[in-house]
């Protein structure tokens, strides 16, 4: 069994036996966490760059560990986002970067298609950390790992995502996960932060949160960028705690064993209750340990000798670019 | 039945005699079934394993615990394999390792790094009091300096044939086949992988 790219730029392209293969791998290697000697020699030799351009300090640990874990030798370069703003000096880092002879590099990266460009002018696998509004192909993984532990299956499932749809890579990767592992997607938030035509990436949009979370398998709250509100998307905290926030009774809409998932971190009573954050259908913290099993399987099933390059590495970037 | 001219060395019958030979040397060897258990190494070291574990009930009256090691993650050949990786498996030993006498189980001893492999593996989970080898089949070629403690059948073989061991429970049938590998000129087989 194997990957058909060398990158993991996106979940776009990933065929559903490919995902497949991820998270059984995943599974596997989540046994690794559970021993008192956390670590294998599998990546033994491996230099793994992780490469972040945006601030993230959970995306970059969890990682970080998944690479040690697998005894991979990990190096953190986070340039200050000021000074990298252009795609020529990005390349420019990328081909240093390069000259240190790393197997993988894993980049965050304000600009949508900041990973695909890498894997054009890198001989190292490229990991997509997050880029722009584009995809978080990782967390996407993560997350069918938490549904399909706790439901069994992809298969079927109804899955909610409420929240700052306009900005949320975790959106996009998720929607196309989803719809390639056969389970639906249905959207809300507030209008202002909903991207006209995102249906056609294969979701619905309800007309409220009530109206999204009913009798679903399970509901995904998206963190608010408080900044947002002084751009003016949403009024206050209050009224979008009031409109969009997952509180206790919005949560009894779903199935009654549908499970709260968020990307974190979460903002209390901002976006969701503290006693649903908290509550027993709460699978968040997993979410954070399923992390590390997932990225661990990425870097293990991407580690291997060069094959000729494959082309097309970039489609479906236009439409987050526009 | 076995394409392209394969021969059967070993039936039903001959490993079931080979396994129970092997079940009395184990206790012969060990003297007790105290701390002893079996390890597996998946994928056809686990059901081995299990029937040793069961020729030795038949003969004690009690059997060993056993359990399953996948050595995937302890391969040597990473870099060879290019992309392709065989399917990870889950480890699973209900047992702590720490003070065992563990005897690890095998269908077929070549190069030995399979065996290199389990041995890092096992040292990851614990320390165990020691570890023994089981094989169904010894086929020579060793790259490593390892040995089996306890041989169902040796068999001499040729680099450029391979052994396949079936089970029932995983194959259909219980038996072993020698057959010459395809002509390919150029190819080496990678370690641990052909058999």
């Amino acid at each position: 069994m194997k990957l058909h790219s060398r990158h993991l730029l996106g979940i776009e392209t990933l065929k559903a036996e490919e995902i497949t293969l991820i998270l059984d791998t995943a599974e596997s290697l989540a046994q690794i966490s559970q021993r008192e000697i956390k670590k294998v020699p599998t990546l033994r030799g491996r230099t793994v760059v992780n490469f972040f351009v945006e601030p993230s300090t959970r995306t970059r640990s969890s990682f970080e560990i998944a690479e040690k874990r697998l005894s991979a030798d990990s190096l953190n370069f986070s340039p200050g986002s000021s000074s990298l703003v252009k795609g020529e000096t990005l390349a420019d880092t990328a081909r240093n970067l390069e000259a240190m002879a790393p197997d993988f590099i894993v980049i965050r990266h304000s600009e949508p298609g900041a990973p695909h460009m890498l894997a054009r002018i890198c001989r190292s696998s490229i990991i997509n950390a997050g880029d722009g509004a584009h995809e978080h192909p990782t967390q996407a993984l993560l997350d069918a790992y938490t549904l399909r532990q706790r439901k069994g299956r992809l298969r079927g499932l109804r899955v909610a995502i409420v929240g700052d749809i306009l900005h949320s890579r975790v959106v996009r990767s998720n929607i196309f996960l989803l719809n390639t592992m056969g389970a639906e997607v249905v959207l809300a938030g507030p209008p202002t932060l909903m991207p006209r035509g995102i249906e056609s990436l294969g979701a619905t949009v309800a007309r409220s949160i009530d109206e999204a979370v009913e009798g679903v398998d399970a509901i995904m709250m998206l963190r608010v960028q408080q900044e947002r509100m002084a751009r003016g998307y949403f009024p206050s905290v209050r009224e979008y705690f009031r409109l969009y926030g997952l509180t206790p009774a919005r949560a009894a809409l779903a199935k009654s064993d549908a499970i709260i998932m968020h990307p974190g971190p979460i903002n209390r009573g901002v976006e969701i209750a503290s006693e649903v954050a908290d509550g027993p259908l709460s699978v968040i913290l997993e979410q954070v340990t399923n992390g590390v099993a997932v990225r661990m399987a990425v870097l293990y099933l991407l580690a291997g000798e060069e094959e000729p390059q494959d082309p097309a590495v970039t489609p479906g970037l236009e439409r987050a670019q526009a | 039945m076995k394409q392209d001219g394969g021969v059967r060395i070993m039936d039903a019958e001959k490993i079931s005699r080979a396994l129970t030979r092997i079940a009395h040397e184990i206790l012969e060897k060990n003297r007790t079934l105290d701390e002893l258990a079996l390890v597996g190494i998946r994928t056809r070291g686990v059901p081995i394993a299990r029937r040793l574990a069961e020729a030795i009930r038949q003969i004690e009256g009690a059997e060993p615990p056993v359990g399953a090691l996948d050595i995937n993650l302890y391969r040597d050949d990473l870099s060879l394999t290019g992309r392709e990786r065989p399917v990870l498996r889950r480890t699973e030993i209900p047992f702590a390792i720490e003070k065992k006498r563990i005897v690890l189980v095998d269908d077929v001893l070549f190069t030995g790094r399979t065996v290199r492999a389990a041995l890092e593996g096992l040292g990851d989970l614990g320390r165990p009091r020691l570890i023994q080898l089981a094989v169904l089949v010894d086929r020579g070629h060793r790259e490593l300096p390892i040995r089996a403690d306890y041989v169902g059948k040796n068999v001499p073989t040729s680099l450029r044939e391979s052994i396949e061991v079936r089970f029932g429970e995983t194959d259909g049938e219980d038996a072993v086949f020698i057959r010459a590998a395809e002509p390919d000129p150029g190819e080496t087989p990678v370690p641990g992988e052909s058999r």
